[in-house]
């Protein structure tokens, strides 16, 4: 391990979470308007987790914030393993981790609101995670290596060989940001929840957890799209805002949909664009 | 004496003496004393040739050989026996067996078989697969003995004969070993042979007609891939002039390729690969330690590890291409069946289908990445899965239940028990676990040669992880509804399911240097074991134990309540809500199987027809 990498790591550490929440209060107040509201200020989201742990933290048993908490260690070691310029791969299996654990909270607590949500989650999780994966195949590819730091400093854009992985990763992006039209395990939107699905029995200090580890989530998930510019880090940057806004504007145009056409548009659009443009690819290397 | 010899000969010894002595209590130290010495012996040949490649043992005298050939005959004997009371028109059974002894007992007496005096090699491979029978092998057989006692007091409508069952366990070692050290195809055979009859034994125990026909359709499923054993002995002979295997693997790919896809064949049948999953399947009738010993490290396990053996000719061949997919349409399927299955055991047999195809599918790739994966597979494989046998096994006798939906709150009803199986399914499923560094290592592998191969690896591994994911948070889930349970007669039953957790643990921690010390040496260096990503396994796993530690970290401040039921919680109980007439309703929940998309009936009958097309491809792909 460089110094580079260790700086960059405490970089994120430090940054992720102010960051993320910061695109969580940008996201309030941008839907807010498409919604003709005004909307929270922007440091909102601080407020509100700051808030909750000032609370009593309420528990149906006492396991359930020990599963919260390994959920927030693993999708912080995630992001470390990413900007720390290790394997890729490893890094998408640490979020993967942390899906279970945040699975297993949700069923540890025994509610049969949150048990629904942790089925839901499951369920989004098997939509996702295929195309999550394929995705640092597909970076592979294009650039030689599953090494972060080689990825991120090919000089030609990995997104030119991958525009097909690209656009499916940009799909079940939604899904892990849970949201809508693919919010089944927990939503924001209140009108289309059942309770809170997932996150029902968190309450206090543990929700708090809950939405930290989203903001770590967040900016994780944003990397890997930054990932497919390499070198070209400006439009990098541009591009990734710009799909996030893409996100919060389907979020606010689409109702909740069934578990099955979400199984089935995430797996297709996988096969066809993803699998699809690997198949391509690797053809055009081989030949 | 060798080592090699005491391992192979020892077993016969208890199975004898286990026919002889009937009392629990003899029966009890026979096992613990010859599991003992069994696991001592494993370890002292590791310690005799660990690390120095290949070694032959010359066997001079033809002394064994014609032991062979008779055993041969008693065994085809026994096969015609067992089939004695079967009905004319299953007429078939009998002539696979026919077909394929008289010609190789012909073949044998005649003296047509090429002469040798190399009858035994030992590489690390058999050494590591010779540690994983007689270590996790005889773990389950000390299970067995308390087990079958249980058994027999519940169904007193069954005969009770347990010492033929415990006996053919052992008679299984003799016949493991025999496979793993042999280097000729003809011993190899015998042997394949013996474990075909100790699997029929052990899967008709109980005599119900269920048991009776599950257990024939194993036998003749199994004896195909007998048959086609004996095909390769026939054209090794005749064509190739040798019947060791580690010369058949060395010589021109086209001479060999036929006896070579022959005897990938049979091991494929053995691992039970669709469409012979099947006889797995139907082997569940059985009582539960013989899964366990079927599915972890015995009889499924040899079949891979011929498949492994035979990989130096199957690289980069369209016929190794081939084998490789029909292991992964194996994977893909059973994984998406497995979702839709609530019952425990069915659950794991079809993931042990997935995690067999996953591995046919590396040694079908065979380049020395994919080889060092799918043998860290197989090690994991069988501590998880017979981890997972055995706690489902006790469960079942505790419960009375092997069904998942009734194990939701077991960690509240028998917390030992489910601590053990949370260890057997994270070892499954979670990443610092064995099985998911193995798939990372996997895809990345298989990135070098297609993304098809990946993507493959990719879509089975998210399905597993749903079913996996799902029975532990079913386990988990903190519910007092029902009572703890008082556990009975376990006892005995505890050294082999702490035994194998701590097995399971221990080789998670050594994960690294098993990669580095056993398996590089064996199949090279590979880009796994750089620095770099040693590392992150060792953050990873002290992240493992992070949580570990955080359960007996006791949070401040915690205030109990209780679950949400829209405000409408019954004072009284947790599980009871009071419905719009105001009477109190109990809630009740279930898992999602999703039998739309995943249900047995829409995929088991494709899977096959897919599969047998597939099989039939693999021998003509040469050719096209």
């Amino acid at each position: 391990m460089s110094i580079f990498s260790i700086f960059l790591v405490i970089v994120f550490l430090i940054i992720a979470p102010i960051l993320g929440g910061l695109i969580a209060g940008a996201d309030r107040i941008i839907t807010a308007r498409m919604q003709g509201r005004v909307g929270p200020p922007i440091f909102q989201p601080f407020y509100d987790v700051l808030k909750l742990f000032g609370k009593e933290n309420l528990v149906v048993n006492r396991f359930h914030v020990d599963y919260v908490a390994c959920f927030l260690i693993f999708i912080v070691l995630a992001g470390a393993l990413f900007f720390g310029g290790a394997n890729l791969l490893l890094a998408v299996f640490a979020l993967i981790v942390a899906g279970v654990f945040i699975v297993l909270a949700a069923y540890c607590t025994n509610s049969p609101y949150a048990l629904i949500g942790a089925e839901r989650e499951l369920l989004q999780m098997l939509a996702a995670e295929p195309m999550i994966l394929l995705a640092p195949v597909g970076l592979y590819l294009a650039t030689g290596s599953f090494n972060v730091y080689t990825i991120a400093g090919a000089e030609h854009a990995p997104i030119f060989c991958l525009p097909g992985v690209f656009i499916a990763f940009t799909y079940v992006l939604t899904i892990k940001l849970r949201k809508s039209p693919f919010d089944l395990s927990t939503s924001h939107h209140a009108h289309q929840e059942l309770a809170k699905g997932l996150t029902t029995e968190f309450a206090g200090p543990s929700l708090a957890l809950f939405e930290i580890a989203h903001w770590y989530e967040t900016i994780f998930l944003l990397a890997m799209i930054f990932l497919f510019f390499g070198t070209h880090w400006i439009w990098g940057i541009i591009i990734t805002a710009f799909i996030y806004l893409i996100e919060i504007f389907i979020d606010n145009i689409n109702a909740r949909i069934k578990w099955e056409l979400m199984l089935a548009s995430a797996w297709g659009v996988t096969l066809i664009l993803g699998v699809g443009n690997l198949i391509v690819l690797f053809f055009i290397n081989n030949s | 004496m060798n080592w090699v010899t005491f391992l192979v000969l020892f077993p016969l010894i208890p199975a004898v003496l286990l026919l002889i002595f009937r009392s629990y209590f003899l029966q009890k130290w026979i096992v613990l004393l010859s599991s003992a010495l069994i696991a001592i012996g494993a370890i002292a040949l590791a310690f005799q040739y660990m690390g120095y490649g290949g070694t032959y043992l010359i066997i001079e005298s033809n002394v064994a050989d014609n032991f062979v050939t008779v055993g041969e005959i008693v065994i085809a004997l026994v096969f015609l026996y067992v089939c004695r009371n079967l009905p004319i028109k299953k007429y078939w059974i009998p002539l696979i067996i026919i077909l394929q002894y008289v010609p190789v007992i012909f073949y044998d007496i005649s003296g047509k078989i090429p002469e040798t005096s190399r009858y035994i090699y030992i590489d690390d491979l058999s050494i590591i697969m010779a540690l994983i029978i007689a270590i996790i092998g005889t773990l389950i057989t000390i299970y067995t003995v308390p087990y079958m006692k249980l058994y027999h007091e519940e169904h007193p409508e069954f005969k009770d004969h347990r010492h033929h069952f415990i006996a053919a366990v052992f008679l299984f070692f003799f016949a493991m070993f025999g496979i793993i050290f042999s280097n000729t195809i003809t011993w190899i055979y015998f042997f394949w042979e013996i474990t075909t009859l100790c699997s029929f034994i052990m899967i008709g125990y109980s005599r119900t007609k269920e048991a009776e026909h599950n257990s024939f359709r194993a036998l003749w499923m199994l004896l195909l891939g007998g048959l086609a054993f004996a095909m390769a002995i026939l054209y090794a002979t005749n064509i190739c002039h040798t019947v060791e295997l580690q010369q058949l693997v060395t010589l021109n790919k086209a001479v060999v390729m036929l006896p070579i896809l022959l005897i990938c064949f049979a091991g494929m049948n053995k691992a039970a690969l669709f469409p012979f999953g099947s006889w797995l399947l139907g082997a569940m009738v059985a009582p539960t330690p013989s899964s366990a010993l079927l599915h972890s490290s015995t009889m499924v396990k040899a079949g891979v590890y011929i498949v492994l053996r035979c990989s130096p000719v199957l690289i980069g061949t369209p016929s190794g291409a081939v084998v490789a997919i029909i292991g992964g349409v194996s994977f893909i399927m059973c994984s998406a069946i497995a979702i839709a299955q609530s019952d425990a055991k069915k659950v794991l047999a079809y993931s042990t289908i997935a995690y067999l195809g996953l591995i046919v599918l590396l040694a079908g790739i065979g380049t020395n990445f994919t080889l060092w994966v799918a043998l860290l597979l197989i090690v994991f494989h069988a501590i998880a899965k017979a981890l997972m046998f055995l706690s489902v096994g006790t469960v079942d006798q505790q419960l009375g239940s092997k069904d998942i939906e009734d194990m939701h709150g077991l960690i509240s009803r028998m917390p030992l028990v489910a601590l053990v199986m949370v260890i057997g399914l994270g070892g499954m499923v979670l990443a610092p676990f064995g099985l998911i560094i193995s798939k990372i290592a996997a895809i990345e592998a298989l990135t070098l040669r297609s993304p098809i191969f990946p993507a493959i690896v990719i879509f089975g591994g998210s399905l597993m992880l749903f079913f996996y994911t799902k029975w532990m948070g079913t386990i988990i889930s903190v519910s007092s509804e029902n009572p703890p349970i008082r556990t009975r007669g376990i006892g005995l039953q505890w050294i082999a399911l702490g035994g194998l957790s701590v097995l399971m643990l221990v080789s998670l921690l050594a994960y690294p240097w098993i990669g580095r010390y056993w398996i590089e040496p064996l199949y090279g260096w590979n880009p796994m074991m750089t620095e770099d990503v040693e590392l992150t396994i060792i953050i990873m796993l002290i992240l493992v134990l992070v949580p570990l530690a955080s359960f007996l970290v006791r949070w401040k401040n915690l205030i109990r309540t209780e679950p949400y039921l829209c405000g409408s919680n019954v004072k009284e109980s947790k599980y009871q809500y009071r419905s719009s007439l105001g009477s109190p309703t109990t809630w009740a929940f279930g898992n999602y199987y999703m039998k739309k998309f995943f249900s047995e009936e829409k995929l088991f009958k494709g899977t096959v027809i897919g599969s047998i097309i597939l099989w039939v491809l693999m021998f003509f792909m040469e050719n096209l």
